[in-house]
């Protein structure tokens, strides 16, 4: 045990040392941020903005009010003919989900034991995952969450359909400025993503396919919640 | 061994320019890739003030690379993320084979890792026994038939539908035989699916780490990458020294960058930012990340500091879709793991620039990729200096194989050349006959042949300027 350990700590030695013979380095130097400054539109542009860069890449967006929009969910299920949807039950969307969802008709399954003990289910059995968002990027589109114990990683990659939900007051101008709001650059949970469209590869002739290894077809439920 | 790689790519192009389909194959996509990415950048004040910004943000995480790294490998055990440290490929590799070992894996499934390729890891782990399968797309495809990628962000860009068709029809179990892009794609995913599932571990590559969080970015539109270091239990990541940054602000003008630069997308489909294991109450994710951190040659290159520019590099491929040689040529005939632009100056840098002089001269110099880089790496001005560390090692520099690259020939060619110049008797008439009689020689005679292999041949005037300022004068405006 102790020699690829003492090795790589030589490693470590060996190299910072390099490195710290090649000179001086002193403090960071500061950075001209006005272009990333220049990014900014009004509240309800962020939300027309994100919407076209996300249709852009085959996103689909379906509106809702605040009011209606685990009916407006429900529906889509229906129409898809989706037999169940996997969903976070101790997550403010997936708790407001479950509250309205009526009985008969597409099964709302919970995420709610370690993936060990629901691998199979979860790559072989789910038509649909459905999570929350903590915000948009206006900028270029994308979606940002943060899954963790209330909606675990793979509820937005397995499923081949995946329906998220988006308020669009929570629309920030970049994924710089979104940083800086949601506080990312201090600290972070064990995974954040940003997501714009459904998986998709050009690794054929450059030729796009959709849902090469995630999801085929990405959902927006977007929430006006601006009025 | 040196001067057999000498003539290695010289020969390799010519092999590539010969296939029509290579040709085809490559024309086709790196148009396509030079249109989008000009359609992502509109406005020119634009482009170049977030290429100054990212150039800036990188020259200042190399500036304080020693101390960020050690940040980042506090940061990340802080975390639970496990660092590791390798000053050579060897010692990488073995370093992942402890890991796997220690947790009986005997399969790994990966993410798109250029660092990886660098160190032959699949070969390595293949001959320990354990199955190292790529999930990448691209990458699948070219380790179905055991081939190196071709492009570094587009590995299987080489070959067409047909030809992937057949293979997969040949090479994957109950396939039948289609040219359709949809469907091709589909037999991968259920392939690949089921691997995932069953992986004893995943590994990735690292776009950028962030020192003041301890966060790993993932870049990809797959979903391969988060497959990977999402569902087996154990992930390993490897990076290069230099992909360090020092806080989350600065990757998003990167990202930004680097997208555009490299497809033409404004945005990935996935943004991946892996801060750490499993978390108390997560139901998923890895019990276990790894972080090695590779040297191999980087700390060298960083000791320079013309040559640390090298280091800026995101890796993004747009100077070889803008280069008039590599889209001709393609990725293979460079024989280096990285080809293009940024690999006829980093392989050289790595492997010693007298073993891979080839690459040094495969060039006409003409600029372009410097002035794509979205980090503004003058790889024109890198070459030259190369050029000159190759057959000289008269300069307090720590090039590798400084000097080697001298040959026998040159040398010989360089002492005529002195002789002969100090001597004007001599002088004069080695141009009464240069004057004379340079017409008539072929342009396959020793010394002029190594000239002319790939220029025609310069015709010397009939009189030389001194012979005509002697008999005309000269006239003084
Ligand atoms: S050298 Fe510049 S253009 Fe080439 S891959 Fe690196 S960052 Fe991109």
């Amino acid at each position: 045990m102790s020699s690829p350990n003492s090795s790589a700590a030589e490693s470590r030695t060996a190299i910072l040392g390099r490195l710290r013979a090649a000179g001086e380095s002193g403090p960071l130097p500061p950075l001209d941020t006005a272009v990333l400054e220049r990014r900014q539109w009004p509240a309800v542009e962020r939300a027309t903005r994100l919407r076209k860069g996300m249709e852009a890449v085959h996103t689909e967006f379906l509106e809702a009010t605040p009011a209606d929009w685990p009916a407006v969910v429900r529906a889509f299920c229906e129409r898809e003919g989706l037999r169940n949807l996997l969903y976070g039950p101790t997550s403010e969307a997936g708790a407001a989900l479950a509250a309205a969802w009526a009985p008969g008709g597409p099964q709302l399954k919970p995420y709610d034991r370690p993936v060990e003990a629901f691998k199979q289910e979860l790559f072989g059995d789910i038509d649909a995952g459905f999570t929350g968002t903590v915000g948009g990027v206006a900028e270029t589109g994308g979606l940002l969450l943060l899954p963790g114990p209330a909606e675990p990683r793979l509820m937005s990659l397995v499923p081949p359909v995946h329906i998220a939900l988006l308020r669009a007051s929570t629309i920030q101008d970049s994924f710089w400025s979104a940083v800086k709001a949601l506080g990312w650059g201090r600290a972070l949970p064990p995974n954040a993503l940003m997501i714009s469209g459904p998986s998709k590869t050009a690794d054929i002739e450059q030729t796009l396919a959709y849902g090469v290894h995630g999801p085929k077809r990405l959902i927006v439920v977007l929430v006006d919640d601006l009025k | 061994m040196h001067a057999e790689k000498e003539i290695h790519f010289r020969d390799a192009a010519a092999k590539a320019l010969l296939d029509p389909q290579l040709r085809a194959n490559f024309r086709r996509a790196m148009d396509g890739l030079i249109t989008k990415r000009k359609a992502q950048f509109p406005d020119p004040r634009d482009l170049q003030d977030l290429r100054d910004l990212s150039t800036a943000i990188r020259s200042r995480s190399l500036l304080c690379l020693p101390e960020l790294l050690e940040q980042l490998e506090a940061s990340c055990t802080k975390n639970g993320i496990k660092v590791h440290w390798a000053e050579t490929c060897e010692q990488a590799n073995q370093l992942i084979l402890g890991i796997l070992q220690a947790k009986g894996a005997k399969t790994l499934v990966k993410g798109k890792s250029m660092v990886s390729e660098e160190m032959h890891l699949n070969a390595f782990l293949e001959s320990k026994g354990i199955e190292a399968l790529e999930s990448d797309l691209g990458e699948y495809i070219i380790q179905l038939d055991g081939e190196t990628p071709s492009h570094i962000i587009m590995p299987a860009i080489h070959k067409n539908k047909d030809q992937i068709a057949r293979q997969f029809s040949q090479k994957i179990k109950d396939a039948k035989y289609t040219e359709d892009v949809d469907e091709l794609t589909a037999m991968a995913r259920k392939v690949l699916r089921q691997k995932f599932l069953d992986a004893d571990a995943g590994l990735s590559g690292v776009n950028f780490a962030v020192a003041e969080t301890g966060t790993l970015c993932l870049v990809e539109n797959e979903g391969n990458g988060r497959m990977s270091t999402h569902v087996p239990p154990v992930h390993i990541a490897v990076m290069g020294l230099e992909k360090v940054v020092a806080q989350l602000e600065d990757v998003a003008p990167l990202y930004a960058i680097l997208t555009r630069s490299a497809t033409g997308q404004a945005v990935s489909t996935y943004f991946n930012l892996i801060t750490g294991p499993r978390g108390a109450g997560e139901k998923d994710g890895p019990q276990e990340v790894h972080l090695v951190i590779l040297d191999n040659g980087r700390s060298r290159i960083y000791a320079d500091p013309q040559l640390r520019a090298t280091l800026r590099c995101i890796r993004c491929g747009a100077c070889m879709n803008h280069c008039p040689v590599y889209t001709r040529v393609g990725g293979h005939a460079y024989e280096a793991i990285y080809p293009g632009p940024i690999g006829k100056i980093l392989t050289p840098q790595m492997e010693g620039v007298g073993v891979r002089h080839d690459l040094i001269h495969g060039s006409s110099l003409c600029g372009a990729c410097g002035e794509v880089c979205p980090v503004e790496i003058p790889i024109p001005e890198i070459l030259v200096r190369l050029r000159r560390e190759a057959t000289h090692d008269d300069m307090a520099s720590t090039v590798a194989g400084k000097g080697t690259g001298r040959t026998a020939t040159e040398d010989w060619a360089w002492r005529l050349w002195a002789g002969v110049t100090k001597r004007p008797a001599l002088y004069r008439v080695a141009t009464w006959f240069a004057t004379r009689f340079g017409k008539a020689l072929p342009a396959s005679a020793p010394l002029i042949k190594n000239w002319t292999q790939s220029r025609t041949k310069p015709v010397p005037a009939r009189r030389s300027l001194s012979e005509r300022m002697r008999a005309e004068g000269a006239s003084h405006e």
